[in-house]
């Protein structure tokens, strides 16, 4: 009863909210909403989506952008956290430093991102200033490029640090211990870090990356700032097909956004496994 | 880079060539690494100083003030959309506060039925991202006037801020100790007073850094506002992607500038509480 009380309130706007949002934009996507007069149900929607090319190139193109920036995040992560975690003069400085950009929202990041890699930004006249480009097109092009190299780059300059804390604060509780163990035993260097320190922090690494996949999987508004046109992300192409004047085109906006939420949902279980592994071997 | 660098304390550290040479490698990672996160910053404070600033010019032919006069004229806009967006972020972060503190209590505190239900529904709204969410509940606010109005935004600003309260609150319940509380009650203190006395005094510290980085979430938000907002609802990330895409490169470093403050300042507060645990950075890779 206690318990019903303390969490009956958010229970409630979280269930009014998040799952209220999902399931309207299920049934929406099923062509199915009693209260505007479209009561049969139907696929067409899916069918539609899954067979156009528009939204496979979306696809594979968030897939692209997601994966690899997750993976590249969580490399330089562990990297940067095995640098950071020894204890030296200004440590606190640098930590702080690190975490400060975790404060910073994509937004601002994506439009820096943008300041320096566009074919007229800060590097492109610092090629032309070095005599290695002699107008601005003949800048590679690392924004709106088809390989989404300025999205990718701005996800890595966010995502590192959050990996990162997450990785430092594992080591720290981890200690050095184990690894002086091994050391006795005569591990080298990276035999210490692949077979000791690694199977220890992975737990930690994979449910932070579990979290910026998801996250770089439906963000909206780095590919929106930073994208090419055609194909865009899905959360784009989603967002785009809802404000369509051609309101037929609403249940493939919601299908779209329905394969966003089951990948996260995949994700979420991922998430939930791992953090049971990772609690059991705690 | 993984392994080299992870000199081991337990080797000669120091006055060996090997040590000395770890330290070199390990400083010039940290000054690589810090350069490539302050970066992206460095090209917006000079914008927002700059008045000409033409191809290929690596610094601005001329600097003024022009960019900041504009952000703070009270007819640009750009001050109300400030007040809108601190409105939003803050009623957002206290009804989070207000509901979350006490479901915190809940799963920090006691096993029940259905508990890792309740957590993966707490779980689901931090993971999946918003614009699956807000396609869907758009319909809901137009239906009952919320779309396009401030407090539509902050209750939908809920979804990603009280489920990140909610696993703040239940961590640091997860550590509080109720025998005080109790010991208050045998005294005879109600409810309300010990509550009011023991137990708030003993968490207010968790709320506080909880509060902080829900305000920051709400404050990221983007594509929320966007769909709810309609367009009448301009928030400073919407303000700064209007000025971003206009071209209007010195004002949106101005606003980008006045945007990220609050981060900062929140960081400077909390920092000494954040080192070594990572639960309240955990719902910042949605920033």
């Amino acid at each position: 009863m206690r318990i019903a009380l303390l969490l009956g309130p958010a229970l409630v706007v979280i269930a009014a909210l998040f799952l209220g949002g999902v399931g309207l934009g299920l049934a929406r996507s099923f062509n199915y909403m009693p209260i505007i007069g479209l009561d049969d149900p139907n696929l067409d929607a899916y069918a539609w989506v899954l067979t156009d090319e528009d939204f496979l190139l979306s696809f594979v193109l968030t897939f692209h952008i997601a994966f690899t920036s997750t993976v590249i995040s969580a490399v330089l992560a562990i990297g940067a956290a095995l640098v950071l975690r020894h204890t030296f003069v200004g440590k606190k400085v640098i930590t702080f430093l690190f975490q400060l950009n975790l404060t910073i929202p994509h937004i601002v990041g994506a439009v820096g991102i943008l300041y320096l890699f566009s074919q007229s930004g800060f590097f492109a006249r610092i090629a032309y200033a070095a005599g290695a480009i002699e107008r601005t097109s003949d800048f590679p092009a690392l924004v709106f490029d088809p390989y989404a190299i300025g999205i990718i780059l701005q996800y890595v300059w966010k995502e590192v640090p959050f990996i990162g804390v997450i990785v430092l604060a594992v080591l720290q509780s981890v200690g050095q211990d184990y690894e002086a163990l091994a050391q006795s035993l005569g591990a080298n260097r990276w035999q210490r870090f692949r077979y000791v320190l690694l199977p220890l922090i992975m737990p930690g690494v994979l449910s932070a990356s579990v979290i910026v996949f998801a996250f770089t999987f439906g963000a909206f508004e780095i590919p929106f700032l930073l994208g090419q046109n055609h194909p865009v992300a899905l959360p784009v192409l989603a967002y785009r097909s809802y404000t369509d004047v051609d309101l037929a085109a609403r249940p493939e906006a919601m299908a779209m956004a329905m394969v966003i939420t089951v990948m996260s949902g995949l994700m979420i279980y991922a998430y939930v496994r791992l953090s049971r592994r990772y609690l059991r071997a705690g | 880079m993984t392994a080299s660098n992870q000199s081991s304390r337990a080797a000669p550290a120091g006055g060996t060539r090997d040590g000395r040479r770890d330290v070199i490698v390990r400083w010039a990672v940290i000054s690589l690494l810090l350069t490539w996160l302050a970066l992206p910053i460095v090209p917006l404070l000079i914008w927002s100083f700059s008045f000409r600033w033409f191809f290929p010019d690596v610094l601005p032919a001329d600097y003024s003030l022009r960019a900041w006069q504009y952000v703070f004229s009270p007819t640009s806009g750009v001050l109300q959309s400030l007040r809108d967006t601190l409105l939003i972020s803050g009623g957002a972060t206290l009804l989070s506060v207000i509901i979350g503190v006490p479901a915190g209590r809940a799963l920090g505190q006691y096993v029940f039925r259905g508990k890792s239900i309740v957590e993966l529904l707490i779980l689901a709204p931090i993971i999946v991202p918003g614009i699956a969410v807000a396609l869907g509940i758009h319909v809901l606010f137009i239906r009952y006037g919320l779309a396009n109005t401030l407090f539509g935004v902050m209750l939908v600003h809920l979804i990603p801020t009280l489920p990140y309260m909610v696993l703040v609150m239940s961590g640091v319940f997860a550590n509080y100790d109720t025998s005080y509380e109790a010991q208050a009650r045998t005294l005879g203190a109600g409810p309300i007073r010990a509550f009011w006395y023991v137990t708030l005094p003993a968490i207010l510290p968790g709320i506080v850094v909880g509060g902080l980085f829900a305000f920051l979430v709400s404050w990221a938000q983007y594509i929320l506002t966007l769909l709810i907002g309609g367009g009448r609802v301009v928030t400073l990330p919407l303000l700064l992607f209007n000025f971003a895409t206009a071209g209007r490169n010195d004002i949106t470093g101005a606003i980008s500038m006045l945007y990220i403050i609050p981060g900062v300042v929140i960081l400077l507060l909390s920092a000494r509480y954040l080192t070594g645990n990572a639960s309240a950075v955990g719902g910042l890779g949605r920033l």
